[in-house]
């Protein structure tokens, strides 16, 4: 056998290991119940924000403590704790993936990605809307003065 | 029903333009493909003639299509719903480029545009490879075309328009009832405000330079495949291939710098799917060069520089469709839509993959080969190994990077790991040091085998130069990221000492090896470019500091191995430390055009020998994206980035502040509780004279109520309350300590008594919340960069000169 060969089935075989090693130490999406099968196992879980309950974040007391209520599709319920800054689309979330561990009664969340309802959303509603907001102004601009009505960032 | 205002005309020439390089450049891959099927030279001749002039054609209406589509974007014809979509009238005219690459079907034009002028220049350039070729790239070209061809087969769409009528694509929305609808659509949806950054003008058309070009060495070894001159087409393939490698490898890292400049994760670089499908072609063609390279001076591995070849432009093929389809879902930060158009994009794969494996295979054993086993002590030896370990670094990348591919097809539930970035850095950092040691050396050994006396000789010097250097970087550079362990910062410590030897070495073979004859010395300059790359990496990772370490605010109690608090909120003009600066928020300002807003921070050193002003800004509700867009602001100095971000703003929507005031009645020495510490009122002073008598009246006098704050963080506060008796009403005049939120006044004081009012406040007070990090020698990656594209352009115009001098 070639020297080459050697190296060859080496490098093969670890990766190999390496791919075989991180599907292994990969982690799952999970829902509120699973996840809590799965206590101090890192998951990702896909929920979203409870609205009617209040988001905890105060920047000026402390800007690395965030909590709040997330929901599964399910209708489970957990309390997660996000030691970092609030995203600020948090409330106009429209869906979770929050990576971290499930900690007793509470979700230690390490990382969020948020899905949000962005241009991006071929949702015809939305773009109506949109054009609606932006036009809606305009129509009122017939009755008022031009330059009090502008919409205001 | 007639709606006015619309221009119909561009969109139908446009269209009409799609139609025509759509059935061009099939035409040129037909009229290519027989020009060297057939033996007639006669034939060959018209048939050539023929597959020029249509794949003319079709780099024209190509052209044409991207003129036609700038126009309307700027001219914001909103009726055409790309422009609607991707587009804004708030937009400067820099960034209409921007809108018309933000979307799919721009960024297929941009792709396809590249293609055409490409081509043009092999039409003029590839000579008797002319032929095949032209035949794979104008196919390819067919097959972009197709993606935004908007064309109904039965029931089936190939392809989406970039001038499609809004009303045609939404014809559902109650809008386009109305047949004057144009005059409601006062704007347009904008461009997502993350690409309203400069790169993302020069980003975009250098990477698909690069993926268009990568398309040219693959064309190549086709051609070489089908013709069977296996020998021939290595030499015009050669210039090809490092144009692919200079142009990718910039394009990558302009993305990396607009990142680094307009995401807010900070850092440049994050494993990120998206990342990972552009890198894994690029290291797959740098490896088919050094094959390539191989073959060249020893006859050996040519059948792997096929394979390479090939499979880089495969892997550019792949991630188009794993970015473009949707399937990376919830593993990327980039949202990609599903655009509909799966079913293309997987035959788009499809018919690139089977035929050229299938056709490489085929003529596998037929390809020349060398029996006798190679020295060990030789160049070629070695750089295969190199060559195989990038590849297989290529193949882990992209096989993590499938994992949501693997999802889809044995319907699994696999989420990327906890710190994926780790994950990767832990492997990579091996091949760093291997290929890092690699490339220092290589270049010393010869080809077919090499003394051990020469070895010595040559790489004695170098060796002793970079030893000395990294023992001054390990003993001084205080490299002590320990968050992974021993293991991985001794795997730091090994990768800085292979990348400076891999800069020293290179650097000096400059004049060992090309006697400083900078036209040859290419290869030098691009792996001493390499190392810097590597270097800088490794330090700006290692030695990341967070300088925004929440020390003012009250701590919550941190668990062990918690991330540390990294988001810092700063009151408008209380200045707060932060490393060694005093930093103060002092004013906001607002884009003139854009709700883009500016946060001036200024910084002054502890030891005043420094004052500066950074800018980060945050887009705010733009557009319908509600909520904050921040995009961060540098300090740069020649050996590190200060580097800061907004993570948090006070929410405009929030309800007004609606605690009323409390009060108190105090004397001297008495003190007042509040949530974040106490106050203790110090005296009461009266003044009687020299008050300005048109205001205070006759009898006027005022109260002066010194109060001392304490507040928990053992920071104190004086403050003077003044109440003004005045014409018989009492005016006290409030006094705001914003760091802690507090409002004081004074509502009455006899001579031993004061009564104060407070209250406590969040709403009130402007502030923002940032996170800021130091990136020390961060300057090293982009030299790096700029160094290893000098090099490739340096050896692609040294072997384009002798491609030509050898076919002459």
């Amino acid at each position: 056998m070639k020297k080459l060969h050697i190296v060859l089935l080496v490098l093969v075989m670890a990766s190999i290991a390496i791919l075989i090693s991180y599907l292994n130490v990969s982690a799952t999406y999970d829902t509120v119940a699973s996840a809590k099968e799965k206590q101090g196992k890192f998951v990702h879980l896909i929920a979203q924000l409870d609205r009617t309950q209040p988001v905890e974040y105060d920047a000026i007391k402390n800007p690395n403590y965030l909590s709040f209520i997330a929901m599964d599709s399910l209708g489970g319920k957990v309390k997660v704790v996000y030691k970092n800054a609030k995203p600020d689309n948090l409330e106009h979330s429209e869906r979770l993936v929050l990576k971290g561990t499930m900690d007793n009664d509470h979700f230690n969340c390490k990382e969020i990605m948020m899905k949000c309802p962005s241009k991006y959303n071929d949702d015809p509603k939305k773009i109506q809307n949109g054009i609606d907001k932006s036009s809606g102004t305009v129509t009122k601009t017939y009755s008022v003065n031009d330059s009090t009505e502008k919409t205001t960032p | 029903m007639d709606y006015i205002g619309e221009h119909l005309l561009p969109g139908k020439i446009g269209q009409l333009l799609l139609y025509i390089s759509l059935i061009a450049s099939l035409l040129a891959a037909f009229a290519y493909w027989r020009s060297f099927k057939t033996d007639e030279v006669q034939l060959q001749k018209q048939w050539k003639k023929l597959g020029r002039i249509a794949f003319i054609a079709d780099a024209l209406a190509v052209i044409g299509i991207f003129v036609l589509l700038y126009v309307l974007v700027r001219q914001h014809r909103f009726e055409y719903y790309y422009v609607f979509k991707n587009s804004g009238k708030d937009l400067e005219p820099k960034y209409i480029f921007s809108s018309i690459w933000s979307a799919s079907e721009g960024s297929f034009l941009l792709w396809t545009v590249w293609h055409g002028i490409l081509g043009i220049v092999l039409i003029f350039s590839s000579r008797k490879w002319e032929g095949p070729v032209m035949a794979v790239l104008s196919f390819l070209q067919f097959c972009l075309s197709s993606m935004m061809a908007g064309l109904y087969l039965f029931n089936w769409r190939m392809g989406t328009t970039p001038f499609a009528l809004f009303r045609e694509v939404k014809g559902e929305l109650p809008l386009f009832t109305n047949p004057n609808y144009l005059s409601n659509i006062k704007d347009g949806n904008g461009l997502n405000q993350l690409l309203q950054n400069y790169w993302m003008v020069i980003h975009p058309p250098v990477l698909f330079l690069g993926f268009a070009s990568v398309a040219i060495p693959f064309a190549y070894a086709i051609s070489g495949l089908l013709t069977r001159k296996h020998k021939e087409w290595i030499a015009p393939a050669l210039p090809w291939s490092l144009f692919s490698a200079a142009t990718l490898g910039v394009g990558i890292m302009m993305g990396a710098a607009w990142a680094y400049e307009s995401l807010s994760f900070g850092g440049y670089w994050a494993w990120d799917p998206v990342e990972n499908a552009s890198l894994v072609p690029w290291m797959i063609l740098i490896s088919g060069i050094h094959t390539l390279l191989i073959f060249k001076h020893t006859g050996r591995s040519l059948s792997t520089t096929y394979l390479f070849f090939i499979l880089s432009f495969l892997f550019i093929v792949y991630s188009t469709f794993l970015t473009r389809s949707g399937i990376l879902g919830e593993t990327s930060v980039h949202s990609f839509a599903d655009l509909g158009m799966n079913f293309q994009l997987l035959l788009f794969l499809l018919i690139f993959t089977i035929p050229s494996l299938a056709l490489y295979f085929i003529r596998l054993k037929e390809i020349p080969k060398i029996q006798k086993e190679e020295e060990i002590s030789s160049r070629e030896f070695w750089m295969y190994i190199g060559a195989l370990v990038f590849f297989f670094a290529a193949m882990v990348i992209i096989g993590k990077t499938s994992v949501p591919v693997y999802n889809k097809i044995f319907g699994l539930n696999t989420a990327p790991p906890e710190e994926v970035e780790y994950k990767y850095n832990s492997i990579m950092i091996w091949v760093a040091i291997i290929i890092g040691i690699l490339t220092a050396i290589i270049q010393y050994l010869k080809y077919q085998k090499t003394t051990r006396g020469f070895l010595i000789k040559k790489l004695v010097v170098p060796t002793i130069i970079s030893a000395i250097i990294a023992t001054l970087v390990l003993s001084f550079g205080n490299i002590n990221f320990n968050k992974y362990g021993m293991g991985y910062l001794t795997a730091i410590w090994m990768a800085i000492v292979a990348s400076i030897y891999a800069i020293i070495a290179n650097a000096s073979y400059i004049w060992l090896g090309f006697k400083g004859k900078l036209k040859i010395s290419g290869p030098s300059i691009a792996h001493l470019g390499f190392g810097m790359m590597l270097l800088g990496m490794l330090i700006s990772a290692s030695k990341k500091e967070v300088i925004s370490h929440n020390i003012n605010g009250i701590g919550t109690p941190l668990g062990e191995g918690e991330n540390p608090m990294e988001n810092l909120t700063l009151i408008k003009g209380v200045p707060v430390t932060m490393d060694k600066f005093q930093v103060t928020y002092l004013t906001d300002s607002v884009h003139p055009k854009k709700p883009l807003w500016y946060y001036s921070l200024q910084f002054i050193a502890k030891d005043s020998s420094e004052k500066f002003t950074l800018k980060p800004n945050a887009f705010i509700n733009y557009q319908n994206n509600e909520g904050l867009m921040a995009n961060p602001d540098s300090k740069h100095y020649w050996n590190k980035d200060i580097f800061t971000y907004i993570t948090s703003l006070p929410d405009p929507s929030a309800p007004p502040d609606t605690t009323g005031y409390q009060s108190k009645t105090l004397k001297t020495g008495d003190s007042i509780f509040f949530s974040n510490g106490y106050m203790i009122l110090n005296g009461i002073q009266w003044q009687t004279t020299n008050l300005p008598g048109e205001l205070f009246g006759a009898n006027g006098k005022l109260a002066e109520a010194a109060v001392k704050v304490f507040s928990i963080d053992s920071t104190t506060y004086t403050s003077t309350l003044r109440l003004a008796f005045a014409k018989d009403n009492k005016i006290g005049v409030a006094d705001t300590l914003h760091s802690q939120g507090l409002i004081l006044k004074l509502s009455d004081a006899t001579d031993n008594n004061v009564t104060v009012e407070f209250k406590e406040t969040k709403g009130l007070l402007p502030y923002v919340t940032l996170k800021a990090y130091i990136f020390p020698y961060i300057n090293l990656v982009w030299l790096g960069t700029l160094l290893m594209t000098c090099g490739f352009i340096i050896s692609m115009v040294h072997r384009a000169k002798q491609a030509k001098k050898a076919s002459a």
